[in-house]
C-alpha cells in the first residue's frame, strides 16, 4: 500500500515536474543579421531615444565610467547581485542579433532571444505596458547605437535561485502581461504620466514595497520601501515632507534634481534624473504629467494651504544653533551643519538645503539622514554644483547619534527615532562593506 | 586619476580617489594658503570653494569634486584684492592668521547669498569658522565693511 502511494506521489511530482517544464518553455527566435541603422525612420529614432531616457535605462546599463547601453551596473538584489546586460547592438555581447520580436517578448515577457528566461531585476513587469509603438521606438534607438562588444560579469545569485526555467513560476506568481489602459475618468495629461509613472519609468520598482519573493506587493503601490541603504520614501499621502509634493514642486524635483521646499537627489534617485528626466531631450510636458499623476496619488491638492506656514516655520526655525544658548548637542550642528544650511528671508535657497523641510529628517527612520551624513553627496548627485564632505570621520556613532536625536527634536514635530546610535553603527559597517 | 579645475586652470592629480581634497591641494599641487586644522570637518580652517560655494576640503574626497571648479585662497581673486581680502587687510583682522583664509572663503559664500548680512546670519553662517586668536568682532567688522563696499560697487560699477 505504502509502496503504491509512494509511487502514486512520485508520478504525480514527475507529471508536475513535466508540466511546469512544458508550461516554462520558450521557443528560441532564430537570429538576424543587425538591422541597418539607416533603415529605421529619423523620427522613431527620435522617440526612442526620449523614452531610454525617460525610462532611464541606463540605471542599470552602463557601469560607472563605461560605454552607454553597454552594461555592468550591479543591481543588488535581496538574492544577490545581478548586472545589467549590454543592450547595444553587438551581435555577440549585446542585442545585435535580436529581430524586434525577440525585443518585444524580452521588454514584455522578460525572455530572452534565445528562449531563456529573464530576472525580474529587469523591469519587464512595468514594460509589458508599453504601447507597440513605444516598444518600435526603443528598438529603433538601441539598434542605431555604436556596438560595444562587452559581457558583464555573471549574476551573485544562488542555485538554486539562478535557475532561469524557475522563473516561470515567479511570473506564475508575481507578474502579469497587458498593456496599459488608460482611465477614463481623468484626463489625458494624467493619463500620460500615469503611462510614464508605471510603464516607462517604472517609479513602483523602488517606492513599492515587495513581497518575500521580490513581487511588488499589490497593496501598498509607491508606499515606500529600503534600496541600497536608503529610503525610497513613500510617493503616497503618507510621505511625511511638512511641504506636500505638490505637481509644481515635483515638476522642480524631477526636471532639476532639487526643489527648494525639499531637498536634492541622491543615491539610488539620482540617474533617474541625471541621467535620464533633467536631460534636454526629455520634453516638459512629460516630467509635468509624471508630477500631476503623482501630485494625485499623494493628494497634494487637499494640503495646499500647509506649503506656506511649513516653509515660514521652517525658516523661523533655522537660525536654532547659532545663538549663546548652552546645549551641546547644538554645537555639534553649529560646527558641521549650520553653516551651509542655514536660511534666512521668506524662501530657503536652492544652493542651502533647508533641512527642516527635507524628508531625511521627517521619515519614520533616519535611515536618509545618516547615510548623506556619513557618506556625504557628491558632485554627480545633489543639487547641481552642492557638494556635501562625507563626515564618517567627523562623528562618533555616539555624537551623529547625539545630532540625528537634536534636529528631529528641533526641526520637526515627529516622535523622536529610536535605537539611534545601533542604526549609526550599522550604517557605518554597511558603508565600510561597500569599499 | 582625478581632473577638476583648480583656480582657472585644469589638472589632473594622481592622488586616489578617497583622498582629501585638502592633501591633494597642499601636498601634490603645492598651494599652501589653505590650511589643514582639526581634520574632521569642524573647524573651517580648509576651507574652499567648490562650485564657488565653501566647503570643507580636510573631508570632501577629491573624487567628489572630479570635473568640478575648485577655488583656493589664492585664486578668489586675481591680484588678492576681493572686497574681503582688502578689508580684511584695513582692518588688520589677523592675529596669527592660520584660519583666515578659511574664514574669508566661508565669508565670500556668505556675501553671496546675503549681500547684506545681519548680525544673526554672521552668526550662523559663520559659526563653523573657528579663531583661536579671538579675532571674531574684527571678522564681523571686515564682513561689514566689505558687505558695503560689494553693495555700492554692485550699484554704481
Amino acid at each position: 500500500m505504502i509502496r503504491r502511494i509512494a509511487i502514486a506521489v512520485a508520478a504525480l511530482a514527475f507529471l508536475g515536474l513535466l508540466g511546469f517544464s512544458l508550461l516554462s518553455w520558450r521557443a528560441s527566435i532564430p537570429p538576424i543579421e543587425r538591422p541597418n541603422p539607416a533603415s529605421f525612420s529619423a523620427e522613431s529614432v527620435a522617440k526612442g531615444e526620449v523614452l531610454a531616457a525617460e525610462g532611464h535605462c541606463l540605471s542599470c546599463h552602463i557601469r560607472p565610467g563605461g560605454q552607454p547601453f553597454a552594461g555592468g551596473y550591479g543591481v543588488n538584489t535581496p538574492f544577490g547581485i545581478i548586472y545589467g546586460s549590454n543592450i547595444t547592438p553587438d551581435p555577440k555581447t549585446g542585442i545585435g542579433a535580436w529581430p524586434l520580436e525577440a525585443f518585444t517578448r524580452a521588454i514584455r515577457e522578460g525572455v530572452s532571444r534565445d528562449g531563456s528566461h529573464l530576472f525580474a531585476a529587469f523591469p519587464f513587469n512595468a514594460y509589458t505596458e508599453l504601447q507597440d509603438d513605444d516598444v518600435k521606438a526603443l528598438y529603433a534607438y538601441l539598434m542605431s547605437r555604436p556596438a560595444v562588444s562587452a559581457t558583464v560579469p555573471p549574476m551573485t545569485v544562488p542555485f538554486p535561485l539562478n535557475v532561469r526555467f524557475l522563473q516561470e513560476g515567479w511570473k506564475l506568481l508575481c507578474f502579469k502581461s497587458g498593456r496599459y489602459r488608460p482611465d477614463p475618468a481623468k484626463d489625458a495629461q494624467w493619463n500620460r504620466g500615469a503611462y510614464l509613472a508605471q510603464a516607462v519609468s517604472d517609479c513602483g520598482g523602488c517606492h513599492t514595497p515587495r513581497n518575500a519573493l521580490g513581487g511588488e506587493k499589490l497593496r501598498g503601490a509607491y508606499s515606500g520601501t529600503v534600496v541600497d541603504n536608503w529610503i525610497a520614501p513613500p510617493l503616497t499621502e503618507a510621505n511625511p515632507s511638512p511641504v506636500p509634493w505638490t505637481q509644481e514642486r515635483l515638476f522642480n524635483y524631477l526636471r532639476t534634481g532639487v526643489d527648494p521646499l525639499h531637498g536634492a537627489v541622491a543615491a539610488t534617485m539620482t540617474p533617474t534624473i541625471r541621467d535620464a528626466l533633467d536631460l534636454p531631450v526629455v520634453p516638459d510636458d512629460d516630467v509635468r504629467a509624471i508630477a500631476l499623476y503623482m501630485s494625485d496619488i499623494d493628494r497634494a491638492g487637499t494640503r495646499e494651504s500647509s506649503v506656506e506656514t511649513a516653509t515660514k516655520e521652517a525658516l523661523q526655525n533655522s537660525s536654532l544653533g547659532s545663538g549663546q544658548e548652552y546645549d551641546p548637542d547644538a554645537n555639534l550642528y553649529a560646527s558641521a551643519c549650520l553653516s551651509c544650511h542655514y536660511n534666512t528671508g521668506t524662501v530657503p535657497l536652492p544652493a542651502r538645503p533647508e533641512l527642516a523641510l527635507n524628508s531625511a529628517l521627517s521619515l519614520p527612520e533616519p535611515t536618509n539622514f545618516i547615510q548623506a551624513v556619513l557618506r556625504g553627496i557628491g558632485n554627480t548627485e545633489g543639487a547641481p554644483g552642492l557638494v556635501m564632505p562625507a563626515y564618517a570621520s567627523s562623528f562618533t556613532d555616539a555624537e551623529l547619534a547625539r545630532l540625528a536625536a537634536y534636529l528631529r527634536r528641533k526641526r520637526t514635530t515627529r516622535p523622536p527615532w529610536t535605537d539611534l546610535e545601533r542604526k549609526v553603527s550599522a550604517a557605518r559597517r554597511e558603508l565600510a562593506a561597500l569599499h | 586619476m582625478t581632473t577638476f579645475n583648480l583656480n582657472g586652470r585644469t589638472v589632473s592629480v594622481h592622488s586616489p580617489n578617497d583622498a582629501p581634497l585638502l592633501w591633494v591641494i597642499r601636498d601634490e599641487l603645492g598651494l599652501t594658503g589653505t590650511k589643514f586644522g582639526c581634520g574632521i570637518g569642524m573647524c573651517g580652517a580648509c576651507t574652499v570653494h567648490v562650485e564657488g560655494r565653501a566647503t570643507r576640503s580636510c573631508i570632501t574626497a577629491v573624487g567628489a569634486v572630479a570635473g568640478s571648479k575648485v577655488t583656493t585662497i589664492e585664486g578668489l581673486d586675481p591680484e588678492g584684492r576681493h572686497p574681503l581680502q582688502t578689508a580684511w587687510i584695513e582692518l588688520q583682522v589677523p592675529q596669527c592668521g592660520y584660519c583666515q583664509s578659511g574664514q574669508i572663503m566661508q565669508a565670500a559664500t556668505l556675501l553671496k547669498d546675503y549681500p547684506n548680512p545681519t548680525d544673526q546670519d554672521i552668526n550662523a553662517v559663520m559659526a563653523g569658522s573657528l579663531c583661536r586668536c579671538m579675532t571674531y568682532l574684527r571678522i564681523r567688522k571686515a564682513i561689514k565693511l566689505a558687505a558695503g563696499r560689494m553693495r555700492e560697487g554692485a550699484t554704481h560699477g
